[in-house]
């Protein structure tokens, strides 16, 4: 606690929270309100953690969404908050109070500033994935928000990386993009996608390599997708339309650049220089147009009508090609420059063929195949001969002997020097050729060539085998001693290679040349020694693939834009990124789709394409296997679609480095994985869900909207079964704990399920019901006794499926142990609670220790704190724990960041200056109307312009205009110029919800210097033009009336003020308990003076006769040493002895009055805490009282500890639980007590192991981690049966011992044990002073007598009463370390009030006509709050740091004198008439 | 000049439950009849029954005020206030003899838009079926063709 604290000036005033959910909120929430900075980190995209998952709550079934998204809007609405998302924690280095945070902030892809959450993105974006919202029911977008009320309300995009596909490409296409848009039948996009990277998609559709299929995910389930074959689908399809989609060319007027070579590499850097402005001329030296596409590749793989399309696309784009124009023939480099051309791209491919060197080379009848498939690319090829070998085993090899077989060749071999394995030549194609009648002798190479008068007739051949590898990797041929052999041909076809022809050009052009011909460029940027000239393709690589030589000329086309516009030519250029790589694992096999080929007989007739394209269909279902490993597909239809620009598909990744002063860990939980339950079928069987999934399944946003079915089938369930503790207590699995929560979900899920589908069946099978919390038990029984949920005492061992009906059936014992079989409809896996394994990571990280479990270790009776200074930790992450309880340590953390923080309190906080408001007051209104498109969203279903005219019609609007996004910042700023210059004295902006841009607009008023309350929106997108899309007659009309009414009203509109109110920072706190102490400390402790009132003559309260908590932690040390701490602070004033009589004022100004023994005292706080305690109860039961043998288990406790001898001679110990508690008159869970009997058994084994320990309950409810000391105590020896409430234990009090009869409600038998000691676990009530107190202080008390806070789940730590807090036991039962937690989240709470001089009060609160209220009591009666109140004039006064502005006094008030401002009468009826 | 009626309908929401429920209506895109106009509330805890005789008096068809579910309530217990002054002013209607049944009361939680568009539809449905707002409807808005004739 409060150890020496660092120095005011090194102190950081900001608190970094790490993890978004509830607790994070809560805790962000207090201290921005308290005065400090926070940087609020979620890993997510948008905050509100788990709970925004859940449907309804419990005990209340209170709507989750209603309740946390005002929250969710109030810490995005906090200046003081930022809100971090997709953001990591990676390290923290100095000293608490002064810490630097190294954040990694992984990019959302959209700008949240511009991001107006119009969703027009979701509508195009092609990519689904499991809708992790919805727990993976349903689907949802790669591009994405959670839910609609998310904030940050932009949306994300979810890429993993790029996909394997993508960067195998080297072209760098998004493939995983086209194939998701084929998949949808967008074929346009998909072929507008690929161009974005390739003018070749017909091309490169049929004779791509395509590397991206042997990267293809997919290959690892069964075979690549058929990406390729896709590619020309699309291709085809455009050629099919008959209109070629063109792209936008600018007007080309910038600098000529000449490229040389009209192959795939010069037509591409042509095309993308086009695209870019410029003016490129290819320079072709044969007669036609496609280099080695024409030329090189035969026909029946390439037809030339294909080329020709995608040649005379590229011209269309403005490309001009020059034929016969031949490099060193025609024209040299200089006269090119000399023509003006500011840069060249050489491109001249590898035409020349290499010579075997083999002797008879020369014959007639040797050709290279090179030259030869030239010929046949220009249709001048003869038949090449009867007989043929063709030397070589690469592509051309065989595209040359299957081109011989075409133009009347009878017999054609391949001579290949290697084996199958080790020929370069595309597998496809050979097993083509073999179709056809090649025939292909491997390990065979030519020797010589043997002719008869120049005339070729015979091929020397010898055999080959295989040696070491040479340097390609492959084992080197090597020839074979003596197997030489001939064969009989009349014509040879040699093709091993080619390489390209430099002597073009001229030994002085200073480009320099490599060996074998190859020119050298800069492998990135392609430049060449030679600054102006680039070159690409074959001409530098030597014979590589049609997609490479694309690559280059794409390549070439950017170095030559950045050259011309003197931009670096490498930056941002070699960039690695991460491939991401989706799990294939389980997924199902589907086999890939093959393309039709013709038949080979065919086939030898001609050059008729050989592959079919796809069929439509089978394009579609092929794309649809796709695996999308990166997710978003980068297919960029999203940022068309976004008119506000916000998308960036290149956002980088942030690291950043903020100065905090402490952290608070909260990085929640994630839902135990039920696979890790095998037994239960999750996963297989479609029927079982885990609890998160029926949460969503019960939600009217969630995957089914509200309507409980089947994930199966989609039928209606009629026979659903919970099942407990999946993943929870279960050594098994080493999840020993108990969950806290699921017991009470489950009750509410079954409720909830039978209000969605009524008869519904509802059976939960439970170990033991946990209903520990404020609450919880009357919920049980309610949903047993009254709804009729089944409660099944069993564990069932497992379920099977019924494969035709999808039910399920289950085994288990039940309470006749019997084996039972049930069959249900769907069965709810009740999953635990597993710390969050990225805040198991964290902690690592921050060197924060946790158990054996992940959760964070504690550290002594504090719970928020960690084994190092200046980190705290809350909610699920430190134990399982439900809402209230996670709320009250985010604010009990907060306080603990606050109390370290102190001096620097508001040192990194900032309020805005605006300038001074204008007088409006008595003008007629000038109303400025300004009405949004929202992009599309509004502007096309709104006829905008009309209701922008019509606008302009209506009384006292000055003027009306139309911004494609009010939102954006430069609206903003001519709103605010209009203001100003218009002399606007009222605005109506109609637009979106003002629910979520309202601040955003006042806050333009406030700058332009108008009161922000002169402002009026209508909601004209999600109230309007989203709900009636297809009516745009009507959705206008509607906008103009909503228009006319906000104009309406805006006519009426007042400023408003709201005005600063002392408030006296110290603090009241009644109660001198653990509660009331530790409250009062971590007051004095965060700098508040504070009052501490005590009834009793001394501090302690109960907890005096505490010594050591379950888990062994020291009670009683701690409570000295606060007590210590207490009475010697300086800004602690302890009034001993005191009562407090009453207390007036509101909050942050009240006055109490003490009374000090006779004396009377008057304190002046700003806010109060109640920490009056709790009491145990006095059993009149079992003969307490009479026999002092029967003693509570507080009594035991003291003994144990004070007295150990009180116990010799103790040989049996009988415990009963539930004394006083769970009956009809007190029917509430006193929480503690089956921990205490765990404990207290505990101790008495560890002091008299032979000692029989006896507890009879009805549930043991050491719920969370305490679970783990009753299974210590089981392993002690404690014996624990279990009685019905129906059947309590008797006992009769003879002189030996106690005779304790009770009826085992598992085995079923009548038991009769004999006691030394009868130990009760008496119940836990409220202090017999509550109901004065709740009187005195006008506090409300619930059912039970304990103080009711404001709100069960929310505000557990608030009054309704504003400025009044809770703490502790008087609060509901608590152990030791939960009061502390709870009172530090007082303090948290008290130090929001306290921790400013003065605060803003006002606004839109209820104002009462004082002349004219004749003080008839109806508002005092009506407001929930408790705030009107009869003053010394005898009218009513309504405090306006108290009104919570609801309105409810204002339409009782039957004199109609009380109005709300802001909400006055006339304002509304002024807005609901002009309907 | 036979042209269709279109009712007007009034919704009284409030901020926190219903409101919510009808942007979020928006967000999915449901589709519900164009008739509705919408007038936000902090709490139906201040729904007045001026406001509701006013709107009728203003020519409205329907009215309808819709908050938190029963025990949802943000303030507590406004919205129980406003069903018992819903219930009054219908008592109100059915004296004026405009009919108890132009105005409802309904209970939509944040998330629960689809119930939303349903009481839109419902209410739509029951102002067709009533007809016109026999006190005719004041000379407000842009002029429409129907107004012309349910004069």
């Amino acid at each position: 606690m409060s150890t020496s604290k660092p120095q005011a000036k090194s102190l950081s005033g900001a608190v970094l929270v790490a993890g978004a959910g509830i607790a994070g909120m809560q805790s962000s929430l207090d201290l921005a309100a308290a005065g400090y900075k926070v940087y609020l980190l979620d890993r997510n995209i948008s905050i509100g953690g788990v709970m925004a998952q859940l449907d309804k709550t419990f005990p209340t079934n209170d709507c989750s969404t209603c309740m946390i998204s005002p929250k969710l809007i109030e810490v995005a609405a906090d200046p003081n908050i930022e809100i971090i998302s997709r953001a990591e924690l990676m390290e923290l280095q100095g000293e608490p109070g002064n810490f630097t945070a190294k954040v990694h902030k992984a990019p959302r892809f959209i700008d949240e500033d511009k991001c107006s959450g119009c969703g027009e993105c979701v509508k195009v974006c092609p990519v689904e994935v499991p809708a992790d919202f919805n727990q993976g029911l349903g689907k949802r977008k790669a591009i994405f928000r959670h839910f609609p009320q998310a904030v940050p309300s932009a949306f994300a995009v979810d890429k993993l990386g790029v996909s394997p596909c993508k960067n195998a490409c080297p072209a760098g296409i998004s493939v995983q993009g086209y194939v998701a848009l084929i998949a949808q039948g967008r074929y346009r996009e998909a072929l507008e996608l690929i161009r974005r990277d390739n003018p070749l998609p017909a091309v490169c559709g049929r004779v791509c390599t395509h590397p991206c299929e042997a990267a293809c995910a997919r290959a690892e389930v069964d075979e690549p997708i058929a990406i390729r074959e896709l590619k020309r689908f699309v291709a085809d399809w455009e050629v099919a339309q008959g209109e070629p989609n063109l792209p936008e060319v600018p007007i080309q007027d910038q600098e000529k650049v000449a490229i040389i070579g009209a192959g795939p590499a010069g037509l591409t850097c042509a095309y993308y220089l086009a695209l870019a402005g410029y003016r490129p001329t290819v320079f072709e030296a044969l007669g036609v147009t496609g280099g080695m596409l024409r030329v090189g590749i035969p026909d029946y793989r390439l037809p030339p009508q294909v080329l020709n399309y995608e040649i005379e696309y590229i011209r269309s784009c403005g490309v001009q090609i020059k034929l016969n124009s031949a490099l060193g023939r025609d024209y040299s480099l200089a006269d090119l420059k000399a023509q003006g051309f500011s840069a060249v791209f050489v491109s001249l491919g590898a035409h020349q063929g290499m010579r075997l060197g083999v002797e008879g080379e020369e014959l007639e009848g040797v050709q290279s195949g090179v030259d030869f498939l030239r010929l046949a690319g220009i249709g001048a090829a003869q038949n090449p001969g009867r007989r043929v070998a063709v030397i070589g085993g690469g592509n051309v090899a065989v595209d040359a002997a299957r081109t011989a077989l075409r133009l009347g060749s009878e017999e054609v071999t391949i001579l290949y020097r290697r084996t199958k394995q080790e020929m370069p030549a595309y597998e496809e194609e050979v097993v083509e050729a073999l179709e056809e009648g090649v025939k292909v002798e491997f390990l065979a190479a030519p020797i010589s060539f043997q002719g008869d008068k120049g005339l070729l007739k015979r091929v020397e051949v010898i055999r080959m085998e295989l040696g070491e590898p040479d340097q390609s990797g492959r084992r080197r041929p090597v020839p074979m001693e003596g197997s030489q052999y001939t064969i009989e041909v009349d014509g040879v076809l040699s093709a091993i290679g080619q390489h390209p022809d430099a002597s073009c050009l001229d030994e002085d052009c200073g480009v320099e040349v490599a060996r074998a011909s190859r020119l050298v460029a800069d492998p990135l940027t392609l430049q060449t020694s030679q600054p102006w000239v680039f070159a690409g393709g074959d001409a530098i690589t030597g014979p590589a693939t049609v997609v490479e030589a694309i690559q280059a000329g794409k390549a070439a086309a950017e170095s030559i834009r950045r050259f011309l516009r003197g931009e670096d030519l490498r930056q941002g250029r070699d960039l690695v990124r991460k491939v991401a790589r989706a799990d294939s694992k389980g997924l199902a096999k589907e086999p890939r789709r093959h393309p039709s080929h013709r038949l080979p007989e065919e086939r030898r007739e001609g050059f008729e394409e050989v592959v079919q394209a796809f069929s439509e269909e089978q394009a579609r279902s092929e794309a649809a296997r796709c695996l999308a490993c990166g997710i978003c597909s980068e297919c960029y239809q999203c940022v068309e679609a976004c008119q506000a620009q916000a998308i960036d598909h290149a956002m980088p990744t942030q690291d950043l480095e903020l100065k905090v002063g402490a952290v608070i860990m909260a990085p929640g939980f994630v839902p135990f994985d039920a696979h890790g339950k095998p037994e239960f079928g999750y996963g297989r069987y479609a029927n079982v869900v885990t609890s998160l999934e029926f949460e969503r399944i019960n939600s009217a946003s969630g995957p089914y909207g509200g309507h409980v079915q089947r994930p199966g089938d989609g039928k209606e369930p009629k026979r659903v079964a919970w099942i407990q503790c999946v993943g929870s207590r279960d050594a098994s699995i080493g999840r020993d704990y108990c969950s806290y929560v699921c017991c009470m979900y489950a009750s509410k899920q079954a409720i909830i399920a039978q209000e969605h589908v009524p008869g519904l069946e509802a059976s939960i099978f439970f170990m033991d019901i946990r209903a520990q919390g404020k609450g919880f038990d009357r919920y049980y029984e309610r949903a047993k006794n009254e709804h009729g949920v089944r409660y099944v005492r069993s564990m069932p061992s497992r379920l099977l499926e019924d494969p035709q009906t999808g039910n399920l059936t289950m085994q288990y014992f039940n309470d006749q142990d019997e084996l039972v079989e049930e069959t249900f409809d769907m069965v709810v896996l009740s999953v635990g609670l597993v710390p969050h394994p990225a805040g198991v990571e964290l902690a690592g990280r921050l060197r924060v220790e946790t158990d054996r479990f992940g959760f964070a270790t504690r550290q002594g009776l504090n719970p928020l704190a960690t084994n190092r200074d200046g980190i705290y930790v809350c909610g699920v992450f430190q134990a399982p724990r439900d809402i209230p309880d996670t709320v009250m340590q985010a604010s009990g953390a907060a306080a603990e960041a606050g109390a370290l923080l102190a001096p620097a309190r508001g040192s990194q906080v900032s309020d805005t200056e605006f300038p001074p408001e204008r007088q409006v007051t008595g003008d007629s209104p000038k109303t400025g109307v300004f009405v949004c498109h929202c992009g599309i969203n509004i502007g096309s279903v709104v006829d905008v312009p009309d209701v922008v005219n019509y606008a302009q019609s209506l009384p006292g609007v000055e003027m009306a205009e139309e911004y494609i996004f009010t939102c954006s910042t430069d609206s903003q700023e001519k709103m605010a110029q209009a203001i100003k210059e218009r002399g606007l004295n009222r605005v109506v902006v109609a637009s979106c919800s003002p629910r979520t841009h309202e601040p955003l607009f006042q806050e333009t008023l406030r700058k332009a210097g108008l009161n922000p309350y002169l402002f009026e929106m209508a909601n004209i997108r999600d109230q309007c033009s989203w709900v009636h899309q297809s009516q745009h007659s009507a959705a206008t009309d509607k906008a103009k009336d909503l228009v006319r009414m906000s104009v309406a009203r805006a006519g009426l509109l007042q400023p408003l003020h709201r005005f600063p109110t002392p408030v006296v920072q110290a603090a009241l706190v009644i109660g001198g308990g653990l509660a009331g102490l530790t409250a009062t400390l971590s007051l004095a402790d965060q700098g508040f003076f504070t009052h501490l009132v005590e009834q009793g003559p001394e501090l302690g309260g109960l907890a005096k006769r505490l010594h050591r908590s379950l888990e062994g932690f020291d009670i009683k040390t701690h409570l000295a040493k606060l007590i210590d701490q207490v009475t010697h602070n300086g800004l602690i004033k302890v009034h001993l002895g005191a009562k407090v009589l009453d207390t007036k004022g509101h909050i942050g100004s009240f006055v109490s009055r003490l009374k000090v023994g006779e004396q009377e005292e008057r304190v002046e706080h700003g806010a109060l805490i109640l920490a009056s305690g709790a009491q145990e109860y006095r059993p009149t039961e079992y003969d307490y009282a009479q026999d002092e043998r029967v003693l509570t288990q507080l009594e035991l406790h003291q003994n144990l500890h004070e007295n150990p001898k009180s116990l010799s001679g103790v040989k049996q110990v009988v415990m009963i639980q539930c004394v006083g508690s769970r009956n009809e008159e007190h029917s509430y869970c006193s929480r503690i007590c089956c921990s205490q009997a765990v404990a207290n058994a505990l101790a008495i084994k560890r002091l008299k192991p032979e000692c029989e320990v006896t507890v009879l309950f009805r549930d043991i409810r050491t719920f969370s981690l305490k679970e783990l000391w009753y299974q210590e105590a089981r392993k002690a020896g404690v014996r624990f049966v279990r009685f019905d409430q129906e059947a309590p234990p008797q006992s009769q009090v003879e002189e030996a011992s106690i005779l304790v009869k009770v009826r085992d409600a598992i085995l079923g038998e009548d038991l009769e044990l004999t006691a030394d000691r009868l130990v009760l676990s008496a119940a836990v009530r409220p202090r017999e002073d509550a109901h004065r107190l709740a009187s005195d202080l006008k506090l409300p008390l619930d059912t039970d007598g304990f103080f009711m806070e404001a709100h069960l789940k929310l505000r557990p730590v608030d009054f309704v009463n504003a400025g009044f807090f809770l703490a502790g036991a008087a609060h509901g039962p608590k152990f030791a370390e939960e009061v502390i937690a709870q009172a530090k989240a007082a303090a948290a709470r008290a130090a929001t009030v306290l921790s400013r001089s003065e605060m803003m009060v006002g606004g839109e609160v209820a104002v009462v006509d004082a002349e004219r209220c004749v003080a008839c009591l109806t508002c005092v009666r009506t407001c929930p709050y408790g705030v009107p109140q009869v003053n010394e004039e005898g009218v009513v006064f309504i405090d306006p740091a108290a009104c919570q502005g609801c309105g409810s006094c204002a339409s009782a008030c039957p004199r109609k004198l009380i109005q709300v401002q802001h909400h006055t009468d006339a304002q509304i009826i002024a807005k609901a008439t002009a309907i | 000049m036979n042209q269709k009626y279109e009712p007007k309908i009034l919704a009284l929401l409030c901020t926190y439950c219903t409101y919510t429920a009808a942007d979020m209506a928006g967000s999915m895109r449901l589709q519900y009849p164009p008739n509705v106009r919408v007038v936000k509330l902090l709490c139906t805890g201040k729904v007045d029954v001026a406001y509701l005789l006013e709107a009728f008096r203003a020519g409205a068809d329907a009215v309808m005020v819709s908050g938190c579910e029963i025990g949802d309530c943000h303030f507590l217990e406004g919205n129980l206030r406003a069903k018992e002054r819903v219930e009054h002013a219908k008592s109100l209607l059915d004296e004026l003899g405009l009919g108890s049944g132009r105005l409802e009361m309904f209970h939509i939680g944040a998330s629960d838009a689809p119930k939303w568009a349903a009481a839109v539809e419902q209410m739509n449905r029951r102002a067709l079926e009533l007809g016109p707002n026999p006190l005719g409807r004041r000379a407000t808005g842009p002029a429409r063709p129907s107004e012309e004739l349910t004069r």
